[in-house]
């Protein structure tokens, strides 16, 4: 079956996706759609405008109709280019919800009737509540909750991974999605949704952006640009009887053509931003998906750049999620030999990565070999809930190890005591952030084992590089504050949540917001499900139960909890795209008067030549080039707009002093030798 | 520029720089009602007015509280002036035939929004009862409510998760009580020292030494020109403003005068900084605008300096001394044209319209800008918050977080308000000076760019509330009176209904903590982003309009073109 992830690479410009978006840009020209857009309306408006005065000319003979003509085919073409860049961002999305429609095939299901019996209906007339029977080889109709069985699930139309998964009733593990395939066994699934309203329906229109709705920094900045316009609008408007006063006054020269006016006022208005803006949010929501993850709104990706506080688990995300033995701690007249022999001996039944790391660390330390302990002359004593103890009972020996409580319990009920030493390794153990593990021999306390949490590779530099960002972490643990407190200080994450319930999580995050901050987390379980919700950015996993997927605001396909700071990385990348083009769109109109207003107003004032400081040929090639330009810088930044900024995690500060450098000085300076250049071309060509 | 000339700027601006922090201290403590000495008079006027000074107002309210307070003043101060006729205090006998219904709007609305327009001549038209009783009155309150607004939108940027923004009425009261009327009875007694008239006298007839007659006006000067120029209102007890011998007559009163003008607005960026808990946030803003009014008092005193090139063809050197006092010289008269249009003071000590081109490119821009420099009474602090919210909200994107300024997010209602202030501004300017060069050239006195210039300062200079002339033009026509008084209206309360709003909205938000990721607004980048934002956002607007006036003239100044 076909694969669809959301992270299949795709070459920026796909031909199949460019010829998508070639073919939307013109049906993008439809006035109605573009009202939604104020800057490129306004340009749509002056092309319209000069077209009609130009087929007038043509029709009367008047006036210059190959310069007005290049000069209106130039506006339509600013048009276009700013449709194209939606388009390009919309395309990606499009294309990729085509092909997860097409994995929707509408399949039977075996529902159970009130009754008991099995029926089959199609997939599409389920409703919540239902009950269907699905067996090996059947695809899951529709998104529900594993009520009874186990079986192995091959999600990868939704994740792209192609291992299967468990599904079992019960527990974190019963969520099962519609449209993935049941490999083996047979389960009972409760479905859990309405036609139409499934997770893929959601994923689908999703990642074709049809509920697309503008963030609200984005519609902030649709107001300042669109106020921006009005007053260009103003300084265009006016500028026709300022230049008829003055040409009664010098009484030479003609007051500026229409054509020439549109053209000024298309130069001045930020066209760049404004054509930009929408490709520059719907990319960012399609680089949060190229990761694998399925961001709810565009707000929530925003959200994610001014996140202040990350609330991290510690198991599996800044640790390797499993405690490894790193030494053996003999009391006094205990050889570390006979401690670790015991040790090794007494994990060799105990399956748990912890009790394989015990028998691990014996071996290489000391060359104890693992022996292999036949049923009969040895009897393995599981670990319980109640006793908190593992352990064998051997060759007359009773080997066991466990909570240092607990060993001392067991060593004085075998009629020994155990010495203070006992309590102070172990404590000592606590305090460097590691669990100790009490080892005893019958009456006789042995030592302890120094059970260490792993921090991730790269963990402690990704958590410094988020606290030059200005965020704090905050790791939440189940573990006691002083183990905590050490792995915290291990990992340097700044803040830790010992002994945490989900209650906790809630109230730290409650807490963390009244005092203005915004909160991100990561959470599966449905206890998460309250703090994932009330978090500003809640990512869940893919393989957690629907509540928490519900209650995220983002779902992390991969259901990687380290994610949450790529996705922090990205929402700070969209915002200073929109912010790098917006100034980069404002400065370029420094260079654009230096062109138009010289060749505007030579006519009346000749010596207003020294104005034109780029040295352009003449006045219609000055408005020409500037025109070209003002279109063309669209498309040159396309590509910027679709890929982001390039975001170096940073202080404010270096940030702002460096896009301020590249777009703002970059913008007042470009457009400079850029019109120049298409001054030269355009007088070249003889266009003008 | 002779080094005295710079000598004299550096002087200025140094007295400016220490005088920012105690009057910024003393407003701050003003404001948060720390003083009392004044409580009994506070509570009269609190019970004549009616209102309970403990309630706080929300921003609408406070807004609603100052369009009624201005609006009665508008009245008072239209009736006075058509009443003069028949009221006391009229010496030369002023009757309303010289008050028409157009001029008397026009006045009434210039001396409610601090503009200070004069389209008429004080000692050629106003009885001594209209200049004290409505005129002086006015200088006061409309500086005060000038002066609480940016108060108000001050507490906004302190507060958080508050739903007023303050009392009009107190801080109003308290604005006139313990900030302008103690320094105007400092200002007038020192002018009167200095040889300002403070009578009530009768014109004086004298023969002069050609045995010509000379009517010589009086009048109750000394005690409007201190609050005229404290209140950056500028106007002018005669015509010639301060110019007059009689309102400015030596240089040590044009250096005070010139120090009233700023102390307020650069006291209030200190202000801003401590009631905000963030003194480097005043400081930055203060920064900020020391250096646009360094780079266009250099601008112009150089301009000036320079001279008249067609006039050094002739061998006359020593600058351009056309419309200005030989007691106060070029460089005296260039800071003086720089800071009454770099506030929104208006009053001028020579003649505007005789500035050289690029001279007079300066004042111009310093008012479509915004008055930010310093500005106006209030009017400068609220203005530059203006520009500061839209740089903020343009640039600190770029740093990869939604906007914030002081803490507070700046979000779509903030800058749907900037927007609408500076439209508004632009569209006053812009439309009626397109209108005026159809309409209003009729009496146009200079033809060509400087003729155009003249009916751009003068909207400029209404829209910005301003009140500075470039004169040269005969404004006292009813087109001119009734679009100029739109003109100032709209400039007046279409920033500061804007402007409450926002302070509303900031107030209702919580504060956010500030982190290595916040947008450093307190530093040289952040004044570099400032001034940057101000001056091409200011250019981008006018330079249209700007490039056919005093760009143009200049550029045909060097041709040797003259109008």
């Amino acid at each position: 079956m076909a694969t669809s992830t959301l992270s299949q690479k795709r070459p920026l410009f796909d031909p199949e996706i460019l010829g998508r978006a070639v073919r939307d840009s013109f049906v993008k020209l439809n006035p109605a759609q573009l009202l939604k857009n104020p800057v490129i309306f306004v340009v749509e408006a002056g092309a319209a405008l000069s077209s009609v005065l130009l087929i007038r000319d043509a029709a009367m003979g008047t006036a210059d109709v190959w310069f007005n003509l290049q000069i209106t085919l130039w506006l339509w073409f600013t048009v276009l280019f700013a449709n194209f860049a939606e388009a390009m961002a919309e395309a990606r999305g499009k294309a990729q919800a085509d092909t997860l429609r097409k994995t929707k095939s509408d399949s039977l299901a075996h529902r159970v009737t009130a009754k008991g019996a099995v029926e089959d209906v199609a997939a599409s007339q389920l409703r919540a509540g239902d009950v269907v029977i699905c067996e090996a080889g059947d695809t899951i109709p529709g998104d529900g909750e594993v009520i009874d069985g186990i079986a192995t699930v091959d999600e990868s139309v939704i994740t792209g991974e192609s291992a299967p998964v468990i599904r079992e009733s019960g527990g974190d593990r019963s969520a099962v999605t519609g449209g993935t395939r049941v490999l083996s066994d047979q389960i009972r699934i409760r479905i859990t949704s309405n036609p139409g309203e499934t997770f893929l329906d959601r994923m689908i229109a999703l990642v074709e952006g049809a509920e697309r709705q503008k963030t609200p920094n984005e519609i902030a900045l649709n107001i300042l640009i669109a106020g921006l316009t009005l007053i260009f609008l103003l300084a265009v408007v006016t500028l026709q009887p300022f230049a008829q006063y003055s040409v009664n006054a010098a009484g030479t020269g003609t007051a500026p053509s229409v054509a020439v006016l549109v053209s000024l006022l298309v130069c001045l208005i930020p066209t760049t931003i404004g054509g930009l803006l929408s490709a520059i949010g719907i990319a960012g929501m399609d680089r949060v998906m190229q990761h694998n993850v399925l961001a709810m709104s565009g707000k929530a990706v925003e959200a994610a750049g001014d996140i202040n506080t990350l609330l991290l688990d510690k198991t599996g995300t800044i640790t390797i999620g499993n405690r490894q033995a790193v030494e053996f701690l003999p009391l006094a007249g205990v050889t570390d030999v006979e401690l670790a022999e015991a040790a090794q001996l007494s994990s060799l039944a105990d399956e748990t990565p912890e009790g394989r790391s015990v028998v691990v660390l014996a071996k290489e330390k000391y060359g104890l070999r693992g022996r292999e302990l036949a049923q009969h002359e040895a009897t393995f004593v599981p670990f319980s809930a109640y006793t908190r103890m593992s352990g064998v009972d051997w060759n007359g020996g009773r080997l066991r190890k466990g909570a240092t409580a607990s060993i001392e319990q067991f060593v004085k009920e075998e009629g020994g005591s155990a010495p203070d030493q006992l309590r102070e390794l172990a404590e000592g153990i606590s305090r460097q952030g590691g669990t100790p593990l009490a080892v005893a021999n019958g009456k006789r306390a042995l030592g302890v084992i120094h059970l260490k949490d792993v921090v991730k590779g790269g963990m402690k530099e990704r958590l410094a590089e988020l606290r030059r960002m200005g965020i704090s972490t905050v790791m939440i643990t189940g573990d006691n504050p002083l183990t905590a407190a050490a792995i915290a200080a291990e990992a340097g994450v700044d803040n830790f949540l010992a002994q945490a319930s989900p209650a906790d999580k809630l109230n730290y995050i409650k807490r963390e917001q009244a005092e203005g901050r915004l909160v991100a987390m990561t959470g599966d379980g449905t206890n998460d499900a309250p703090a994932l919700a009330q978090a500003d950015v809640g990512l869940a996993m893919n393989t957690g139960t629907m509540a928490a997927k519900e209650a995220g605001n983002m779902v992390d396909l991969d259901s990687n909890p380290t994610k949450l700071i790529e996705v922090v990385a990205i929402g700070k990348q969209l915002l200073i795209t929109r912010g790098a083009l917006t100034t980069f769109s404002i400065a370029n109109d420094v260079a654009k008067y230096f062109a138009i207003l010289p060749a505007m107003f030579m006519a009346i004032y000749p010596a207003m030549g020294q104005l034109n400081v780029m040295g352009l040929h003449n006045p219609k090639s000055a408005v020409l080039s500037a025109v070209i330009f003002n279109a063309l810088i669209i498309i040159v930044l396309v590509p910027l707009a679709l890929r982001g900024v390039k975001y170096r995690p940073d202080g404010a500060e270096a940030l702002l002093r460096r896009n301020l450098l590249v777009y703002g000085l970059g913008g007042l300076i470009v457009p400079f030798p850029g019109i120049w250049l298409l001054d030269r071309l355009v007088y070249a060509m003889g266009l003008v | 520029m002779t080094s005295n000339g710079v000598l004299q700027v550096v002087v200025f601006f140094l007295l400016i720089v220490l005088a920012a922090r105690p009057f910024g201290v003393y407003m701050a403590r003003v404001f948060s009602g720390e003083f009392a000495f004044l409580r009994a008079m506070e509570r009269f006027f609190y019970r004549v007015v009616g209102v309970d000074a403990n309630q706080e107002q929300h921003w609408t309210q406070y807004a609603g509280s100052l369009l009624s307070f201005s609006f009665v003043s508008f009245l008072f101060t239209y009736l006075l002036q058509r009443l003069q006729g028949v009221l006391p205090l009229n010496p030369a006998g002023f009757g309303t035939e010289v008050m028409t219904p157009e001029l008397a709007f026009n006045t009434a609305v210039s001396f409610v929004t601090n503009t200070n327009w004069q389209a008429y001549g004080g000692e050629s038209t106003m009885s001594y009862l209209v200049q004290m009783a409505a005129l002086t009155v006015q200088n006061f309150a409309s500086a005060a409510a000038g002066l609480a607004v940016a108060i108000a939108l001050t507490r906004g940027f302190a507060r958080q998760q508050a739903s007023s923004i303050g009392n009009f009425w107190v801080d109003l009261t308290r604005g006139v009580l313990y900030v302008l009327l103690p320094l105007s009875v400092v200002g007038a007694l020192f002018f009167c020292s200095q040889g300002v008239i403070q009578n009530l006298s009768a014109y004086t007839q004298v023969t002069t030494v050609e045995g010509r007659t000379q009517v010589i006006a009086q009048g109750p000067v000394a005690s409007q020109e201190a609050i005229k120029m404290l209140g950056t209102n500028g106007g002018g007890f005669f015509n010639a403003n301060s110019s007059h011998p009689f309102e400015n007559p030596t240089p040590l009163t044009n250096l005070v005068q010139m120090l009233m003008i700023f102390v307020i607005p650069a006291g209030l960026t200190y202000t801003f900084g401590r009631m905000t808990g963030d003194q480097r946030q005043g400081w930055a803003i203060f920064s900020a605008m020391a250096v646009l009014f360094l780079a266009g008092v250099f601008v112009v005193y150089g301009m000036e300096q320079a001279g008249n090139p067609e006039l050094a063809r002739l061998g006359v050197v020593g600058g351009n001394m056309e419309g200005k006092e030989v007691r106060f010289g070029i460089a005296a008269t260039a800071l003086f044209a720089t800071i009454t249009t770099a506030a929104s003071c208006g009053a001028v000590n020579g003649m505007h319209d005789s500035l050289t081109p690029l001279g007079g490119l300066v004042p111009l821009f310093n008012m479509q800008t915004g008055e930010v420099i310093f500005g106006g009474v209030g009017a400068g602090l609220y203005g530059v918050l203006l520009f500061a919210v839209l740089a903020v909200f343009i640039a600190g994107l770029m740093v990869g977080r939604t906007p914030e300024y002081l803490g507070k997010k700046i979000e779509g209602k903030e800058v749907k308000m900037a927007m609408l202030a500076m439209i508004a501004t632009a569209a006053a300017i812009l439309l009626f000076t397109a209108a005026g060069s159809v309409v209003g050239t009729g009496t146009l006195n200079n033809a060509g760019p400087h003729g155009f210039a003249e009916i751009l300062y003068a909207y400029t200079s209404a829209a910005a509330n301003n009140g500075s002339a470039f004169a040269g033009i005969g404004v006292n026509t009813p087109w001119y009176n009734v679009t100029l008084g739109i003109a100032m209206l709209v400039g007046r309360f279409f920033i500061i209904i804007p402007m409450l709003a926002v302070a509303g909205s900031l107030a209702a938000k919580k504060k956010l903590p500030v982190t290595t990721g916040t947008l450093p607004t307190h530093g040289p980048l952040f004044v570099t982003l400032l001034v940057g934002t101000i001056v091409i956002v200011g250019a981008l607007t006018f330079f249209p309009a700007l490039s056919l006036s005093p760009i143009a003239e200049h550029f045909l100044l060097l041709e040797g073109r003259l109008f």
